[in-house]
């Protein structure tokens, strides 16, 4: 828990006052009472519990829906089926991780004539208890004519294979192509010479990989309350990660107009990505229009949850790198298959855009697909795309490294991105700090710590991750009493109320204790993108700076009535207004208002570009139990250029969390199916995430290289620790056995097959 | 869930009658950690729920270093931890004890509702094994006595006939120089099934060297938790060695008879027997050399 | 509609009498009959421990526990947590700590911690890793959790 002990300064030379500490956060008394209303929280008057009806198969055509048996159910109220969707054109909209179309999405909340992965809804019904609303599912008669699954993305790509959906074709580089197909998209990003750069390079090294699906695993499932009111109005409340994206969603789907819609975002418990996308909440305005306009609430078990919603691709990924005797790398060619499940939208965007881009390399290209396969749509999962990226290409630099001699930071050091390096995929780096980050991982104890016993190593990887703005609104009012309350729409998925309300105070040096930050809905406030891409507390965190600025300037007005001066000599610093010597509080003026005007408030809406990219270096070590193939992970360090951070502690939170979703992807988390497509392992028991027994305490290291972008210098923080922990552990496992695992996850059996055959060759 | 109805009688011969009437249909209630989630997930039906935690002899807890203990079926593992003289006389059944769920499972779950499950991979039964356990049955027709290992018939299915439930598992009085210990592959450290289950004991003779007798149990590598008589009778009259813990793990492992399933393929289960029966067997004879208990706390 | 059963039991020091089905579990009784929707359902089986509550003082998972047991017994949740004195020092560790990112784990670990500290006053790292590892948190790394649960066991106010 280091936190780096630099004077607190703001970039003009100011002393911070409130950022960099570590106040109690606004909502936390509410979330350690269980006063905090989530998503299934939610109790209206008169609401129908809603349960959905799921695919057994992976693949299958539907003949016939009858629900005519469910229908005349006692207590049932609505039945409602893909036939009860507008029908959709192609519709794309950005849902800040991504690029969806929302015809699939349409397809995905109701199987429209194909059932494309085991636990695909179908159709739902509401009825007066939940109980009664799944045994009405129960009756519901499917016929399907079941169709061979595709698992496997490389068996997708072929000639030859099954294919999913009929009309799509792929789009390679702005071309659309002909002929059926599952792969969605071909992109490539290429420069200089890639056959020179190899044959500059005294080592190349090439490997495969391959990754399995896996889950953001947040701990509350989906939930979903629809009222389809009887004045046409719609009313949704939902654990979400953007109020706005799921009110866009709602709108292009049900071809409602967004001026009848109201979202309103609950607590939400986690999201990582998997809380963009609408599921429940179409079919829940659905039933309720169909019931009577009476509220209908729906909420996933974990099952479904696993089933239907999130993961993040598998994928089968190549890398091939080369590089000098001094170590510097000449050339690097990816070729990167990523799983989209049932339809188009795996990350490898951001994957291909990420791979390489720690590193300065002139010679470089990347070829990504994006490919259909019968599981459930990849939605985005924590710096989507990034972890099996990393995991692929923070191995082969590592065996680079290895092969040159020179130790993995400093191989690092020799080819890490700077200022003005371009990326492979376009943009140029403002400043950003990588090497920073890697001189910080190299000089921490942690890396100089001997580590004795058999069967123990120690790994490093870096990791690279871009962030993202988007658009973010709020707005503000001065009380009497000189506190402010803060009115914002990202909602807080691990303590931004408390970042954001500790810029406001910043920018209006006040203390934290008087801003009072609420998120609300989509009525209530302008637009704000979704809480992901790290953006929430540089964005929203920036509007609060804004209109924190654009307070301070009105009270300076007020302050000048008060003092009887002219506005434009009144100074304002520490809550005092002062002109020629006289001066007054700032809780005075607004105590005084009255005397002045209107009432104080203010709104700002912000959409910066800047947001710079966020650099993280891991270090662990591990021990391998030879007889098992078991994994312990011994000791942690994650070091992060964090621009700056203005709550420590929730900094720290995020490189902790990613972490540990790092390590559980490495180890152990998995969709396991069987031949048929059935998922297998749709539990907390077999779907492996890490318990607090597996992880050790975490170090962490903030470095803070300001980024010119954000008045405070913040970057998004929360996705980049993700990156690094797959390739580190693997790295630290090679030190340890003498066997590079090239397969996610790192599953004991797995080991045990490598070191095995490593015995036999 | 399934609609159902609900008795918690409170005493053994209702427990009977009401199973009886039901036949099939009724369901035995201990801990509920197995039962409640199955009936959940439509993996087992019932029409009528019998809770017996209101029966005396199915909470009860008795030791005595003669008689040995008197654990009553649904007496949930937290109880047995929680009981100094027990934790001190069993610590291989502590082992167990301890690494059933969490400790909210703990919390409820039950040795006697492990057995009834009939898991192939449940953990306390190798290690009840391993102790000489027997069951205690009552049903329409009395009471009757079945050895652990003879009680669970196929994965999900026991000796229990219609009408029957456990209503106690009695473990004999540890003899001196005795030593067990259970341990479980799992890729997490907690929190998991078992890939390979290994139970073991030994009683030493009087020199703390030569194994006077031993037993040797194995989970998850048969339908049923396997007492591998052929592995603990290879160690009788021999002196502790390396070699002679070895051939009892090579037993073990040749008694092995795993599937391949998401948690395990055949080959690593068949390694793993043998390295756990290896593992296991050295802790036991540890305790029998006076070794303290596992210590989590 | 099936039969229903009158249960009468002690909810956080108040007496209560709840109808409910048999097939109800005390989690859905909790949340959806008496409204006390701070014990939260993340998985329904006993692999995550959102829901952990204490049954005449021990610790279980709500979820596998059927209303009409707790007939006659004591349960305390995490709404019976802090007094009118304020929050339980557990409560303002997690706080201090920052030991909570999303919230929604939380409660089971508090409720979690609660038995584990009446258990054993001055437990270990290790011992408060172990007896924690069945309430499942994804955002925290446990990290913080550990370190505010072994700060409470530290602290002098913890003893009551």
């Amino acid at each position: 828990m280091t936190v780096k002990d630099k004077t607190k300064e703001t970039a003009s030379g100011q002393a911070y006052k409130v950022i960099g500490t570590r106040p109690l956060r606004p909502d936390g008394v509410d979330k350690v009472t269980g006063k905090a209303i989530y998503g299934a929280d939610v109790q209206l008057p008169n609401t129908l519990h809603g349960a959905m009806l799921r695919s057994p198969h992976a693949h299958a055509r539907i003949v016939s829906i009858d629900t005519s048996e469910a229908e005349v159910m006692p207590g049932v109220k609505a039945v409602v089926t893909a036939a009860d969707l507008p029908d959709l054109d192609d519709i794309y909209a950005d849902l800040g991780e991504g690029i969806v179309n929302l015809r699939y999405s349409s397809w995905k909340v109701l199987a429209h004539d194909k059932v494309l992965y085991h636990g695909h809804a179908i159709a739902a019904v509401a009825a007066t208890s939940k109980t009664l609303a799944e045994e009405a599912v129960a009756r519901i008669k499917v016929e399907y004519e079941v169709l061979p699954p595709v698992l496997d993305v490389l068996e997708a790509m072929k000639d030859d294979a099954v294919i999913l959906h009929e009309g799509l074709r792929t789009r390679e580089l702005g071309e659309k192509l002909e002929g059926r197909t599952n792969v969605a998209s071909h992109i490539q990003h290429q420069r200089g010479d890639l056959e020179a750069g190899f044959a500059a390079a005294d080592v190349i090294v090439e490997r495969e990989f391959n990754t399995s699906t896996v889950h953001q695993g947040y701990i509350e499932p989906q939930s979903a309350t629809g009222l389809y009111n009887d004045d046409d109005r719609i009313t949704v409340w939902c654990s979400t990660q953007g109020a706005f994206g799921i009110r866009g969603q709602l709108s292009s789907m049900l071809q409602i107009p967004i001026a009848r819609i109201t979202v309103i975002p609950t607590e939400i418990g986690g999201g990582f990505g998997g809380k963009l996308d609408v599921y429940l909440e179409p079919v829940a305005v659905m039933l309720s229009q169909r019931a009577g306009n009476r509220p209908v609430k729906m909420t996933m078990n974990r099952t479904e949850v696993l089933q239907a919603t999130g993961p993040t691709s598998g994928s089968y990924i190549r890398v091939k790198m080369g590089a000098t005797r001094d170590g510097k790398l000449t050339a690097a060619e990816a070729f990167m298959a990523y799983d989209a499940g049932a339809f188009p939208g795996s990350p490898i965007g951001a994957g291909s855009s990420g791979i390489f881009a720690p590193y300065r390399l002139d010679n470089v290209r990347i070829d990504g697909y994006d490919v259909l396969g019968n599981k459930p749509k990849a939605s985005a999962y924590r710096a989507p795309g990034s972890t099996n990226a990393a995991f692929a290409s923070e191995s082969v630099v590592d065996e680079l490294a290895e092969k040159l001699g020179i130790d993995p930071l400093e191989f690092r050091l020799r080819n890490a991105v700077t200022e003005g390096d371009r990326r492979a995929d376009g943009p140029i780096y403002d400043r950003i700090g990588f090497i920073e980050t890697l001189t910080a991982a190299a000089s921490h104890p942690h890396y100089e710590a001997p580590l004795d016993g058999k069967q123990r190593g120690r790994g490093v990887a870096a990791g690279f991750w871009g962030n993202w703005g988007g658009k973010s609104s709020v707005s503000a009012s001065l009380n009497p009493d000189g506190s402010v309350n803060l009115v914002e729409g990202s909602p807080d998925i691990g303590g931004s109320r408390a970042s954001i309300a500790m810029q406001l105070a910043e920018a209006m040096e006040i203390p934290y204790e008087s801003v009072r930050p609420q998120v609300v809905d989509t009525d209530s406030v302008g637009f704000n993108d979704n809480t992901g891409g790290s953006r929430t507390t540089f964005g929203t965190g920036w509007a609060a700076i804004e209109v924190g600025r654009k307070l301070i300037a009105e009270l300076k007005g007020r302050a000048a009535i008060l003092l009887e001066a002219d506005a434009d000599n009144v100074g304002y610093g520490d809550g005092v207004f002062s002109s020629n010597g006289a001066s007054i509080d700032l809780t005075e003026v607004a105590d005084r208002i009255d005397e002045t005007g209107s009432p104080v408030v203010a709104s700002a809406s912000v959409h910066p570009t800047g947001f710079g990219a966020a650099f993280a270096a891991h270090v662990v070590d591990v021990e391998v139990d030879p007889e098992t193939g078991k994994v312990e992970i011994l000791r942690y360090t994650a070091v992060q250029d964090a621009g700056k951070a203005i709550h420590p502690s929730y900094v720290e939170g995020q490189l902790h969390g990613g972490v540990a979703q790092g390590i559980g992807w490495a180890l152990n988390e998995e969709y396991v199916y069987d031949d048929e497509g059935h998922l297998l392992n749709s539990s907390l028991l077999d779907y492996r995430m890490p318990t607090a027994l597996d992880l050790p305490l975490i170090d962490t290291v903030l470095v803070e290289v300001p980024n010119p972008g954000h008045p405070y210098g913040v970057r998004g923080v929360g996705e980049v620790p993700i990156v690094p922990p797959a390739a580190a552990v693997a790295n630290a496992i090679y030190r340890a056995t003498g066997v590079r695992l090239q397969s996610l996850p790192m599953a004991p059996g797995k080991i045990l097959d490598a070191l095995w055959a490593a015995d036999e060759s | 869930m399934q609609s159902f109805a609900f008795e918690a009688p409170t005493t053994v011969a209702e427990a009977v009658e009401l199973l009886a009437e039901r036949r099939g249909e009724a369901r035995v209630l201990g801990g509920g950690t197995d039962l409640i989630s199955q009936l959940q997930e439509g993996r087992r039906t019932a029409e009528l729920v019998v809770d017996v935690k209101r029966i005396p002899e199915l909470t009860a807890l008795n030791y005595h270093p003669d008689s040995g203990l008197q654990l009553g079926a649904a007496v949930p593992c937290y109880r047995m931890y929680g009981d100094p003289e027990v934790a001190a006389a069993y610590p291989g059944l502590i082992d167990s004890a301890e690494l059933i769920g969490g400790k909210g499972i703990q919390g409820r779950a039950s040795f006697g509702g492990n057995l009834c499950n009939a898991s192939p991979a449940a953990d306390s039964i190798p290690a009840m094994i391993v102790h000489h356990a027997s069951c205690l049955i009552a049903g329409p027709g009395g009471q009757r006595t079945v050895p652990v290992e003879d009680f669970c018939t196929a994965p999900g299915q026991t000796v229990l006939e219609a009408g029957e439930f456990l209503v106690s598992i009695a473990v004999p009085a540890p003899p001196a120089r005795f030593g067990a210990n259970y341990l479980r592959f799992i890729p997490r450290n907690e929190m998991d099934i078992a890939v390979v289950g290994a139970g073991a004991s030994v009683v030493l003779g009087s020199d703390g060297e030569t194994i006077e007798q031993a037993r040797v149990s194995l989970g998850a590598v048969a339908p049923t938790p396997l007492l591998v008589a052929e592995a603990g009778d290879s160690l009788v009259g021999k002196t502790v060695s390396d070699e002679a813990i070895d051939e009892a793990a090579r037993l073990a492992q040749d008694a092995a008879r795993p599937i391949d399933d998401m948690r395990g393929t055949i080959r690593q289960r068949k390694h793993l027997a043998a390295v756990l029966t290896r593992r296991t067997l050295t802790t036991a004879i540890a305790r029998a050399r006076g070794a303290k208990g596992p210590q989590h706390g | 509609m099936a039969d229903r059963v009158v249960v009468d039991t002690t909810i956080n020091d108040e007496e209560t009498t709840v109808l409910c089905e048999p097939r109800q579990t005390l989690l859905e009784t909790l949340r959806d009959t008496l409204g006390l929707t701070g014990t939260k359902e993340g998985c329904s089986n006993g692999n995550c421990g959102a829901c952990n509550v204490l049954l005449d003082g021990v610790l279980v998972n709500s979820c596998l526990v059927l209303a009409p047991e707790v007939e006659g017994r004591t349960v305390t949740t995490i709404e019976g947590v802090a007094s009118a004195d304020g929050l339980h020092p557990l409560q303002q560790k997690f706080l201090e700590h920052a030991a909570l990112q999303c919230g929604i784990c939380t409660p089971g670990f508090i409720v979690s911690s609660l038995a584990l500290l009446e258990e054993n006053p001055d437990p270990s790292e290790n011992e408060v890793r172990f007896w924690l590892a069945g309430n499942l948190c994804r955002c925290t790394g446990y990290d913080k959790i550990i370190r505010a649960v072994l700060d409470t066991a530290d602290a002098p106010q913890a003893a009551d």
